[in-house]
Order: C-alpha cells, then sequence, then structure tokens
C-alpha cells in the first residue's frame, strides 16, 4: 500500500510541475521576493522587516493559490479526463488513491516553499551588500525564526490543501475551487466576526457565528507573521497546540473524502 | 471455476426524476482460457458491464465475481489487465515511465517491471518510442500502449473496451494476433466491440447486449449455425428488433 502511495503521489508530482499554472506561480513568487529588495530599499530602515513580511506573504499567497488550484483538480481532473479509470481497475484502493494525491500535492506545495525560503534567505542575506544605506554583514539579517512562520504557513496549506481535496471528491473543480475559496476566506475572518459580533447582535447571529467559527477551519491561528517579523514570542504550547489542531482536522477531512470518493461511481 | 461470473447485474441511472436502466439483470459467465466478446451497438451496456466488473462503479442489484473474488476488491483486480476506451493517459510521462508505474501500482519489483516493460513495448511494437511523452503519441499508439500497460502484471484475466476503435486495418490485424497471442498462452479474454467481423474472427463465446438486456448469449458456431445467417445480418437485426 505505501508503495502505491508513494506511486500515485510521485507521479502527481511529476503531473503538477509540468503545470504551467505551478510553475508560473512558483516564479511569481519568486519574483516577488526578489522584488522586495527593491521596495525595502525606497523605505528608510526597517528593510529587513520589509523583505521578510513581502517574503512571508508571498509563501502564504502563492501556495494557497496553489494548494486550491491544484488540489480541486486532484479528483476531478482524473475524472473528466478518465485517467482515474488505469489506476483503479488495478489493485489500489480508492483511500490509497486519495493519499497518494493528496501526498503528491503536498509534496508539490514543499517544493514551492523550498524555493520560496532559499529565495528569501538569499534576498535578506544580500540586501546589505546591494543597498549602501542598510549597515551590517551578510549574517546580520539572517533571521532563524522566519523558519517557524513558513511552517505554521505550511500547516495551514497542508489543511487549506485536504479541504480542497474533500470538495474535488464530489464536484467539478470550478465549485471545488469557489468552495475552497470561501472556506479559506471564512476561516481567517470568522474569529475576527465572532469578536465583534460578541455583544451588538442578537442570541441567534452569535450562535450562527458560533457555530460557523467552530465548524470551519480557524486559518487565522497559523498566522504568526507578524510576531516573527516583529520578533515577539510564540509558546511552544501555541505551536504544539496548533500543529495538533491541524493533524487532527486535516485528519478528519480526508476520513470524510475517503468515505465520499469509495462510494462515488466513476462513469 | 468461471473467470467472470455476473448474476443479476442491474444498473440504473437517475436522469432528472427518471431512472434510466443502463444493465438490467445481466446474468453470464465466462469460463476460464476462452475468448467472450461483448457485442452491443452504442448504449447497449457493453460499457457500463465493463466498469461494474472493475469496480468502477456499482451495480443497483446483483453481483459479480472474478475468479471467485467479488469483483470490486483489490484482490479480484490483482489479477486483471484492462485497457478503457479511447484510452487516455498521464501524458507528461512516457512509455517507459508509464509502464513503470503502472508495474508499481501492481507491487512488482523494479526488476520485474524493467523486464516486463522491454518485452512489452517489443510485443506492441513501440520499442522506438520507449523515451518518447504519451503526448506526443498518435491514437494508434495510445492505443498500443495501453494495451501493453494492461499486460504489466501478466494478467489471467485481459478486459478490453473496444479495443479495435480507431485502429487502421493493420492496427486491427495486430491487436486481432494479440487477442489470439493471449488465448494461446491460456490467458481469459473479455472484450467488447461493434466491429462484427473481428467478433466472428477471434471469439469463443458472444453476448448481445441492446439496451442493457442480454438478448443472446452462446458460442460463435452454435449461433451461426442456428439462425443460417451472418454474424453481422443477426446482429442487425436483433439489435432493431
Amino acid at each position: 500500500m505505501m508503495r502505491q502511495i508513494g506511486a500515485i503521489a510521485f507521479n502527481t508530482f511529476k503531473g503538477a510541475v509540468h503545470e504551467r499554472l505551478f510553475y508560473n506561480l512558483l516564479i511569481f513568487a519568486i519574483v516577488m521576493v526578489t522584488g522586495s529588495i527593491l521596495v525595502a530599499s525606497l523605505t528608510l530602515g526597517e528593510q529587513s522587516k520589509i523583505i521578510m513580511d513581502m517574503g512571508l506573504a508571498s509563501h502564504n499567497l502563492f501556495g494557497m493559490l496553489i494548494a486550491v488550484f491544484l488540489g480541486t483538480g486532484l479528483i476531478s481532473g482524473e475524472i473528466e479526463r478518465r485517467t482515474i479509470h488505469t489506476v483503479l481497475s488495478k489493485p489500489v484502493g480508492r483511500t490509497t488513491f486519495l493519499m497518494g494525491k493528496y501526498a503528491g500535492l503536498l509534496l508539490t506545495l514543499f517544493t514551492n516553499t523550498v524555493a520560496i525560503t532559499a529565495t528569501l534567505y538569499v534576498v535578506l542575506a544580500l540586501h546589505p551588500k546591494i543597498d549602501p544605506y542598510v549597515k551590517g554583514d551578510m549574517l546580520t539579517y539572517v533571521e532563524p525564526r522566519l523558519l517557524l512562520a513558513i511552517y505554521m504557513t505550511f500547516l495551514e496549506l497542508m489543511l487549506l490543501s485536504a479541504v480542497a481535496l474533500l470538495f474535488s471528491t464530489f464536484t467539478t473543480a470550478t465549485l471545488a475551487t469557489v468552495f475552497s475559496l470561501s472556506t479559506y476566506a471564512i476561516g481567517h475572518l470568522s474569529g475576527t466576526i465572532m469578536t465583534m459580533s460578541s455583544k451588538r447582535v442578537s442570541l441567534a447571529t452569535r450562535l450562527l457565528v458560533q457555530g460557523v467559527h467552530y465548524l470551519f477551519p480557524n486559518f487565522s491561528q497559523f498566522d504568526i507573521k507578524n510576531q516573527v517579523v516583529h520578533g515577539v514570542a510564540v509558546t511552544p504550547a501555541y505551536f504544539g497546540y496548533t500543529t495538533g489542531y491541524a493533524i487532527l482536522y486535516l485528519t478528519l477531512l480526508l476520513l470524510i473524502a475517503s468515505t465520499i470518493f469509495s462510494r462515488r461511481d466513476l462513469g | 471455476m468461471p473467470a467472470i461470473e455476473c448474476t443479476g447485474l442491474t444498473k440504473t441511472y437517475s436522469v432528472g426524476l427518471k431512472k434510466h436502466v443502463a444493465l438490467d439483470h445481466l446474468d453470464f459467465q465466462v469460463q476460464e482460457g476462452e475468448v467472450f466478446g461483448f457485442l452491443g451497438p452504442n448504449g447497449a451496456g457493453k460499457t457500463t458491464t465493463i466498469k461494474l466488473l472493475l469496480g468502477l462503479i456499482q451495480p443497483t442489484s446483483g453481483a459479480a465475481t472474478i475468479f471467485g473474488h467479488p469483483s470490486h476488491t483489490a484482490t479480484a483486480r490483482a489479477r486483471v489487465g484492462f485497457l478503457p476506451e479511447s484510452p487516455y493517459f498521464y501524458d507528461h510521462l512516457t512509455a517507459t515511465e508509464f509502464l513503470a508505474f503502472c508495474g508499481r501500482l501492481f507491487g512488482l519489483t523494479s526488476v520485474a517491471i524493467h523486464d516486463a516493460t522491454l518485452r512489452l513495448l517489443k510485443q506492441v511494437g513501440l520499442e522506438e518510442a520507449a523515451h518518447t511523452p504519451l503526448r506526443k503519441f498518435s491514437k494508434g499508439m495510445l492505443q498500443r500502449i495501453g494495451i501493453a500497460q494492461a499486460l504489466i502484471n501478466d494478467p489471467q484475466l485481459v478486459i478490453l473496451d473496444e479495443p479495435m476503435s480507431g485502429l487502421d486495418p493493420i492496427g486491427r490485424k495486430d491487436c486481432r494476433d494479440l487477442i489470439l497471442q493471449l488465448k494461446q498462452a491460456g490467458k481469459t479474454i473479455c472484450f467488447s466491440s461493434h466491429i462484427i467481423p473481428d467478433v466472428e474472427m477471434i471469439c469463443d463465446h458472444i453476448a448481445i447486449l441492446v439496451k442493457g438486456k442480454l438478448i443472446r448469449m452462446g458460442r460463435v458456431e452454435e449461433i451461426l449455425d442456428a439462425h443460417q445467417e451472418t454474424l453481422e445480418a443477426l446482429f442487425i437485426r436483433e439489435t432493431q428488433t
């Protein structure tokens, strides 16, 4: 079973890196991270923070686009092109197929993360050399805590990929994209809306907002970019809790996806 | 033990508020070592039957087994090779990579995959295209690589959905020869087609499906002897009544 998952994952990864969408997004992300050096040079002081901010935002934005646009086509694309018939006519279980597709998407996202992170660190290391107003040597602005924010964003992308995969098991790629983006937006905003609506609205509205907040994945809790950029401490307990939350939630989503997909006719 | 056994196999689809019966209580057996042909016009239920046999869709009622195992299980599919109709494969892979991928899905070792790849590419005449991406393949070449992937696990049962469709006369002859070679090697072959002369030439048993119902089944010679007409004439008469 692990060998089958590996074969499907590697094939999914290979298919993804052949997609124009993937490398276009990756090139855009790298251009944006590299371009941050120009934006930073237009400001007085805090240049490294601007580079870090833009780098982390690029990782989040382009990772989100890859997770949603590739994730939502994972199953529906196979069904539309009928490539799924070739795979599932072999002794491959549907859950195995689903896990392989998910692992392939994570491999793609990991490659994207490594490329953006490497670019970000190179830009941070080089910017004292390029900008004459920045003082310090090449290692002055290389901030190891950036990896913590990147780790949290990767967890968020793992969860978002599971959301996209779930929608992909029962609807078209277009609808799955709409649903995934909506879930992402709700997951980022529900906490804020709940805080804002805690006093000034009716009980029914408050219960509805609370229901949505607890039902949808809370994506905002993965966002520690500001803390990292501005040097605010994040406790190990917070990392532990958020990691556990992500793993538990995505396991639940994959179980639901597997249940739906196992019953689906692949006509 | 029959290679394939279907009992009361039925599949209905909902089309709006109406029910469409794609397959209506299909009962048949395919014995080991024979070539079994499914005949029928478009929409007769041939592909639906094959998809049910492979567990790609679930029956509304009835059951099917492959070598005694429920057909929807991975155990049943381990001994099966399948060529889909108008195959479309992962076009980012080369022919060799694609066969290696299929071999891994069957749990074959790297050595077994390597040996089978060389043998099958030669068998289907694609040795020179071994490292060509599938997106550059013609329809005939895709059909050939489709046959090669269906044989990667040295299956006991080979299911081919419209294997001759889209092939030129030489390709059709090659496909017929391949089916006969497989039969000589002791394999069971079950295929669907509406190219009647091919079916008449290579099948031991046939089944004629019309609108989801099995209207005739038996040995080819017995059917021809009983009706004193060509299979093509019989097929046209049966499907029009």
